[in-house]
């Protein structure tokens, strides 16, 4: 039998029509893989049990041709999204026991379209991170490794489990969340296909929230096509998410094998900085060729605020979380720790409960929206937001999709010493902007770096223009043969 | 109405503005689909939006809307086409979320004004500074268990307008006029049944003073969840009396948030409101701007009922009432309905005025009915006063009449019919009762005719006794006047 | 923009998070550094720019939702209760507060 865990999610969609193999077979593969890696730390809490039974499930829809659009494909959900009747944590203690009573839009939606959840993926401590190492429950590893070296390195943050899981076989799938690239950059940094759909996609109900004007859930996968697949059926319209964009979902995988003649693709010139790594660079610079090859046309674009996009991301986002988060007060749910006052309780059980990270961001969003602070941060990052918005309206008022890489740099040691926060912060840089604006973004696996090490390259389009984008992702895709980690299951 | 308090150092106005957190009336809440009806078991009426779990969504309540801004017309205020929702962040046992979604600068309406009517009869406008939209907090139970508090979320999320006066009002006694002008106004609009006993209107007053003449501004004292219009009076004259107590120790006032307590008549510091407070106001991440057009307001404005200070203006003008007398019966949108009617069957409407705002208020107070429960509906009341008009009966008998309505509540054609209390109008009868009277009375006959005319008044007495009440007064001294003429 | 110790204890206050005497220096330089960070910012020409009026608005691309006035939810006390520390009965338990 073939290696079921390797396949993609198009293929084993095909295989499972075939009835090549059950829905149980390939998760059950999928569970033997996850007891293998349990080393790489990428699930906070494994669902064997509810995987089975769906797997059954879904072999019965199978068998009775009611096979949904992701029928028995097994998934990894990241443990921000509240899964009904099973623990989600969003990796901080503060919630740590905690079962939601309901499930996510979006995991029901993968859920009612036949999908088998494997288990609750880590991440970032809500999702407040670069490398996965805010987790409670310990950082995840990633399963690459540099040429001729055996330190671990980080998959990336803050959807690190998601992209442990997917790079490393451990599930077809997973779902992701973007505040500021936190799918794009693991992706980059493993080797896998990250999608960011436009703000308003994708329902953000049940989705433990981080800061809201900028949350999008997306699909983590090994190849472009299984990110359209699984994107079709994570969006759509939301009556219980006010935000949540009334537009009809495009077929995304019919847009794929379009191509790209004809298109105009920006570079901005200001994603080059005096400084930007050499093999990013030259990584960059080969898909620019590959595009132009393919029949796209390039256009030297700027992007005048993106430098200002970072510092106002840190504005923005601490200030939303730091409201956000104030309901994690030990009240309904989640640890407490006792107090002779109300406040003492609040007090001692946010100080407990949160992470060191989280508890920094809380402090700096606090501070910001802060009387006599609030024009100086706040209201000055709104405005930079709008200046931003701007550059990309602008941009795309010249431009089809616009190219740049996804991280500054491949991914970095586990153990590398990481005491500057401002330093960390920077691995966002390329990837914060697309969140400022609401824009899609997508991380496509395009070469290796001198040390064997995955580099990403990012595809930009305008607002609800996925279908652009997934066009320019799969030429990139086609183009960089990306070779795909070879590690046995 | 001047309020003025004589302290040591001279005299002393009071400077009142109040909020009002008026209850929407609504069936859901203003973000979930959770009942906002008043009464269910503790945590009942409550939603995962309302419990704040992690990942829930608030989804604006479209009757809310609409029914700020009716509000909002009806307040003669400038209607903001875009709005948006702040989070109000604060930690509180009974705020689910660690913050309040409110309204912060922008507004759903902006400024507008509400006439008070003063007992004289003349107006003051009083300046409305804004009005918004906001959720209200569940409540915390303190006397449920020796060592916790015990929270009831049911409340959580139900949706307030809190309408915010200019500091124009100068005395209690307004202070208690607006209020009750402003429940009016609600009550007819349909938007908040003004209920403050249940909690649906509540009150915070701020108070200051300042010599009389002067027109600074002094440090203000917020007091907090006022539940009766006769509190909110109590305690803004106390309230301002301790300002003047303190300024004039030569101390200052500080600015603090205090708690009225009605069986002590005083106001003290809320302990749970000490701590510094720093709200840390933002644009709600999870809600777009709220936008609608002209057209929007203008199919609200189109179903808008005739307000009370409309209708008091056409009272005065088309029934002719006083001003005072106008106000009393517009108060409630159903007591001018009663009296319209009550005129209309009538075809008198002073005579309707006497009757409603006297003899039947009179009535109602005395049972603490209203007028919705009123024993003798407008259309009986209207039948009688036709009754007085057309001389079947008089003022004095319509008395009793209306005394058999309230026990009975008959139909009073039928109560003079059955009890044979038609007035007589037939000279005939009278006459003869004259004759008869005059013939048994010849020394007060002959003293009329000396001169002592204020013996008429006992000729009529006679007859009427003669008659059994039912002679016409007027038709009595008529003819009186012509047999006992020299 | 440098926090003193007194600003970082006023907001830890604010954000309720008990942060040990002994850490409000170390706190105070570490966030001192993200908000210097930060202030590049202010080369930013933001003058007569119109800010995004919430985290969202319609440059999002985006109109307000909004829900018909239906009572569809609530009555769910077993799951609003279900993940509290402290259940009393019907109600969530606190330390007492005094008001």
């Amino acid at each position: 039998m073939t290696n079921l865990t390797t396949l993609t999610i198009a293929a084993a969609r095909d295989k499972l029509a075939k009835k090549e193999f059950t829905a149980l077979e390939l998760t059950e593969a999928h569970l033997a893989a996850m007891e293998k890696h349990k080393a790489l730390n990428a699930f906070i809490t494994e669902t064997p049990d509810i995987a089975c039974a769906r797997a059954k499930e879904s072999d019965a829809r199978i068998q009775s041709g009611k096979a949904g659009a992701l029928e028995g494909i097994p998934l990894g959900i990241k443990d921000l999204f509240c899964t009904e009747g099973v623990q989600t944590t969003a990796a901080s203690h503060i919630l740590e026991g905690f079962t939601p009573q309901y499930e996510s839009t979006v995991s029901q939606k993968l859920r009612d379209a036949g999908s088998v959840m494997l288990g609750k993926l880590n991440l970032d401590e809500f999702a407040m991170g670069s490398s996965n190492m805010t987790s409670y429950f310990g950082p995840v590893k990633s399963p690459w490794k540099a040429k001729g070296r055996s330190d671990d390195l980080v998959p990336g943050g803050s959807s690190g489990g998601s992209a442990a899981a997917v790079s490393g076989y451990l599930a077809m799938g997973a779902t992701g969340t973007d505040t500021g690239g936190s799918i794009r950059q693991p992706a980059s940094f493993v080797g896998i296909v990250g999608v960011k759909p436009t703000y308003g996609r994708c329902s953000r109900w049940g989705i433990v929230a981080f800061a809201s004007s900028l949350d999008q859930a997306g699909p983590m996968t090994r190849t472009v096509r299984d990110a359209a697949i699984m994107l079709k059926v994570m969006c759509g319209h939301d009556p219980k998410d006010s935000t949540s964009a009334k537009l009809d979902v495009p077929d995304f995988e019919a847009a794929l094998g379009k191509g790209v003649k004809g298109l105009r693709i920006g570079i901005p010139k200001e994603y080059r900085p005096d400084g930007l790594n050499g093999e990013v660079a030259a990584l960059w610079d080969k898909g620019i060729q590959w595009l132009k090859d393919a029949g796209a046309t390039t256009v030297d674009i700027s992007l005048p605020h993106t430098s200002a996009a970072l510092p106002t991301y840190y504005i923005v986002a601490p200030a939303e979380a730091s409201s956000n988060l104030a309901r994690y007060d030990g009240v309904r749910y989640g640890q407490r720790v006792e107090g002779r006052s109300l406040d003492e309780m609040y007090s001692k059980t946010r100080a407990a409960g949160f992470g060191f990270e989280v508890k920094n961001r809380i402090l700096i969003g606090t501070y910001v929206l802060s009387a006599g602070y609030y024009d100086a941060y706040y209201l000055k990052a709104q405005k930079i937001r709008a200046l931003i918005l701007k550059d990309f309206s602008d941009a795309f008022a010249k431009v089809d999709a616009i190219l740049t890489p996804t991280a500054p740099t491949a991914a970095f040691g586990l153990n590398d010493k990481q005491d500057d926060p401002v330093a960390m912060y920077l691995n966002d840089v390329f990837t914060v902007p697309a969140n400022l604006a609401g824009i899609p973004g997508a991380s496509v696996p395009a070469g290796l770096n001198s040390e064997g090490l995955p580099l990403g390259l990012q595809v930009l389009t305008k607002r609800w223009d996925e279908e652009t984008m997934f066009r320019v992702c799969q030429v990139l895709e086609d183009a960089a043969q990306f070779p795909y980690l070879t590690v046995t299951p | 109405m001047s309020f003025i308090i004589k302290g040591e150092t001279g005299d002393w106005e009071v400077v009142i503005g109040l909020e009002v957190h008026a209850q929407v009336i609504s069936k859901a809440k203003l973000f979930s689909g959770a009942s906002a009806e008043f009464g269910a078991g503790p945590n009942e009426h409550v939603s995962l939006v309302d419990a704040g779990m992690p990942g829930m969504l608030p989804v604006l309540n479209e009757k809310c809307v609409e029914q700020a801004v009716r509000t909002g017309l009806g307040l003669k205020a400038k209607i903001n086409q875009r709005s948006v929702f702040a989070r109000k962040n604060y930690f509180y046992a009974d705020m689910p979320q660690g913050y309040q979604i409110s309204q912060y600068d922008q507004p759903i309406v902006g400024e507008g004004t509400l006439i008070l009517d003063m007992p004289d009869g003349e107006t003051r406008a009083i300046g409305i500074e804004r009005l918004h939209v906001e959720q209200d907090a569940g409540k915390s139970v303190h006397d449920l268990h020796a060592t916790k508090s015990m929270i009831d979320l049911n409340r959580s999320g139900v949706p307030l307008m809190e309408i915010v006066s200019k500091p124009d009002l100068r005395s209690p006694e307004e202070a208690g006029l607006y209020l009750k002008k402003l429940r009016s106004i609600l009550r007819y609009l349909g938007t908040c049944d003004g209920n403050m006993e249940e909690g649906s209107m509540r009150c915070d007053a701020n108070v200051s003073v300042r010599p009389v003449g002067s027109t600074e501004l002094r440090t203000r004292c917020e007091i907090k969840n006022v539940n009766s219009v006769r509190f909110v009076m109590q305690a803004i004259e106390h309230e301002a009396k301790r300002h003047v107590d303190v300024w004039e120790s030569g101390a200052q006032v500080d600015q603090e948030t205090r708690l009225y307590d009605s069986n002590r008549n005083e106001t003290r510091t809320m302990r749970s409101k000490e701590m510094a407070h720093d709200y840390r106001y933002f644009p709600d991440p999870d809600l777009l701007p709220l936008e609608f057009d002209d057209a929007y307001v203008a199919g609200i404005k189109a179903t808008l009922p005739e307000l009370p200070d409309d209708k008091k203006a056409r009272f005065i003008s088309a029934y002719g009432l006083s001003a005072y007398d106008a106000g009393v019966l517009v108060a409630e949108q159903e007591s001018a309905a009663y009296y319209e009617h009550v005129a209309k069957l009538s075809g008198d409407a002073k005579l309707a005025n006497n009757w409603v705002a006297n003899n039947l208020f009179a009535v109602l107070n005395d049972k603490g009915v209203g007028i919705g429960e009123s024993p003798i509906s407008a259309e009986h009341l209207g039948k009688l006063l036709l009754l007085i008009k057309n001389n079947t009966i008089s003022g004095r008998q319509a008395k009793d009449v209306f005394e058999i309505m309230i026990k009975s509540g008959q139909d009073p054609n039928v109560i003079v019919e059955e009890r044979g209390m038609k007035q007589i109008t037939d000279t005939g009868a009278i006459d003869a009762a004259i004759d008869q009277i005059i013939s048994q009375n010849a020394d007060k006959v002959a003293q009329y005719r000396e001169g002592k005319e204020t013996l008429m008044g006992w000729f009529v007495g006679q007859v009427m006794k003669a008659t059994q009440g039912k002679a016409n007064p007027a038709l009595c001294s008529e003819l009186l006047k012509k047999k006992l003429a020299p | 923009m440098s926090l003193d110790k007194a600003t970082v204890r006023k907001i830890a206050t604010l954000a309720r998070i008990d942060v040990p005497e002994a850490d409000l220096d170390a706190t105070a330089a570490r966030l001192s550094g993200i908000l210097s960070w930060i202030e590049q910012l202010n080369e930013v020409n933001t003058d007569g720019v119109q800010p995004m009026s919430g985290g969202l608005d319609e440059s999002m691309g985006l109109k307000l939702g909004w829900r018909a006035d239906v009572v569809n939810d609530g009555g769910i006390r077993d799951k609003v209760l279900a993940n509290a520390p402290d259940a009393n009965g019907a109600f969530f338990g606190v330390p007492k507060v005094v008001e």
